[in-house]
């Protein structure tokens, strides 16, 4: 006797499957927009004449890409609160997130801003900007087009590893498909649709980022 | 302190004053004892090898260099006194580049607008209507909205020259603004150059486009390993330079002419 197949649990669990799909994209989205925030933040300071700034963005660099994902998350969430920080599943997922995919943005976007060329910036300075204004309003924008594709490539890697915030009950597809396999042992077709779920959402981010791209990066280059 | 240069003695305050510069690059020294002085209105040309110190010498005016050892006034401004004025002194000095250093993801009307705007605080419609002047004087108008990229090195270079204009600046440097450039672009930029020198611009150019120091500079300087080996008029350095150094090194311009 094998394993029969049955979708009709899938069927009759999608509304809950697509809105976990709406969950997992808004976490990923609200991390993006965090991971980013601290990407160009990051580099800035990583370019800062303090010593100690500079010492901390390595460090916190450092921290986050040699310890596991799941570790930190369970760090924001189980030890922050005994410091007196009791923060709700969703917001400690977007931060774990934000400060993952940070870590990784600043090195990506770190590497673009060394891409551009010096006489950019002396450029910038000459015409009486500021160290801040040259960074914002002239290297920023090509040093993210030179990265572009490895940056939204550790866009779509942040938006998988949201999948593991289900370990500390955020709402999001994988944790919806666990409670729904949990009632209903059928979990070749939970997962395997889940499956699909998250190709169909990593397609719909690239092709939004290609057109991110088309908008804001298509100015000719030689 | 020895007076900075020979020339006719000005009672107005000379635009750009540098006394006694000295500039290491860690223990090698890229300037020795650099006196020169500029006044309104005149025009420089720069020249010596490879090495001699010539683009150090002008990025020290705008502060792209730090120098270790003595003084730098612009227009009155010194900024040993006032860290503060180094903003002041790079509004009023503007600067082309051999390598043009256009904003690559800005149209031509941007990169022209993008400093008056940000720096001086000019409103949007002046900071168009000024770039679009400039941009016109340069010849280029009609390509406004183009990319960098979208243009000739020469074009390219006119640019630079225009949006370095839009701050309406006192002095205007020139790091060999043609020698990146294809030899049929290079007339092109010179024009315009020799244009500027008749409005009456403040120049200092290192070139060694000898007609056109020929045709624009009020005095010639030599370098040689960090220091002025030679000031002159154009016709007396190009007939008799005096330096060994200079004769050596006009002889190999000329050869290669
Ligand atoms: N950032 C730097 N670090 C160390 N040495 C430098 C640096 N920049 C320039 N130098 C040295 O200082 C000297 C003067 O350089 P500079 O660029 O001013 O010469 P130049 O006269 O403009 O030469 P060129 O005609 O090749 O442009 C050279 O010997 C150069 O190697
Ligand atoms: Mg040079």
């Amino acid at each position: 006797m094998g394993y029969e197949l049955d979708f009709s649990v899938v069927w009759e669990h999608l509304p809950e499957l697509l809105w976990g799909c709406l969950g997992t994209l808004g976490l990923a989205l609200s991390g993006m927009t965090l991971a980013m925030i601290i990407g160009v933040l990051g580099v800035f300071a990583r370019g800062s004449n303090m010593a100690w700034l500079r010492r901390l963005v390595i460090a916190f660099i450092e921290v986050i890409r040699n310890t596991p994902f799941l570790v930190q998350i369970f760090f924001l969430y189980f030890a922050l609160p005994s410091m007196g920080l009791k923060l709700n599943p969703t917001v400690t997922a977007i931060i774990a997130l934000g400060l993952n995919g940070g870590a990784y943005a600043i090195e990506i976007i770190r590497g673009g801003v060394q891409s551009i060329h010096k006489g950019q910036v002396e450029a910038g300075l000459a015409l009486g900007l500021h160290k801040t204004q040259v960074f914002r309003l002239i290297v920023l924008k090509p040093a993210i087009r030179a990265i572009y594709p490895s940056l939204t490539g550790q866009f779509i890697m942040l938006t998988l590893t949201s999948s593991i915030c289900t370990s500390v009950a955020a709402y999001e597809l994988t944790s919806v498909a666990q409670r729904i396999e949990s009632d209903t042992f059928r979990s070749f077709e939970v997962y395997f649709t889940v499956t699909l779920m998250y190709l169909a959402i990593s397609w719909m981010l690239m092709t939004a980022f290609a057109a991110i791209s088309r908008q804001y990066f298509s100015y000719p280059t030689r | 302190m020895t007076p900075p240069s020979s020339h006719p003695a000005h009672t107005e305050q000379p635009l750009i004053l540098m006394e006694a510069v000295e500039k290491w690059y860690g223990s090698f020294q890229a300037l020795k004892s650099v006196n020169l002085s500029v006044s309104k209105g005149e025009k420089i040309v720069l020249c010596g090898p490879s090495g001699s110190g010539k683009s150090t010498l002008i990025r020290c005016i705008n502060h792209l260099e730090v120098y270790q050892k003595g003084r730098i006034v612009v227009d009155g401004i010194s900024v040993a006194d006032n860290p503060k004025a180094i903003d002041i002194v790079r509004q009023e000095v503007g600067m082309v580049f051999q390598g043009f250093n256009l904003f690559p993801h800005m149209t031509v009307l941007q990169n022209c607008m993008l400093a008056p705007i940000r720096v001086r605080g000019t409103g949007k419609a002046e900071a168009e209507a000024t770039a679009r002047q400039y941009l016109d004087r340069v010849h280029i108008g009609n390509q406004a909205d183009k990319f960098p990229a979208q243009l000739s090195g020469g074009q390219q270079q006119r640019v630079a020259i225009a949006r370095a204009l839009c701050m309406q600046p006192k002095v205007m440097l020139f790091d060999e603004p043609t020698s990146a450039l294809d030899p049929e672009m290079v007339k092109e930029v010179l024009d315009t150059m020799i244009g500027l020198a008749q409005d009456g611009m403040t120049m200092i150019c290192v070139t060694h486009e000898m007609g056109f120091a020929r045709q624009v500079a009020d005095r010639v300087i030599f370098m040689a390993e960090g220091e002025i080996l030679e000031e002159a008029a154009p016709d007396t350095f190009f007939r008799s330079p005096s330096h060994p150094r200079a004769k050596q090194f006009l002889g190999e311009i000329l050869a290669h002419h």
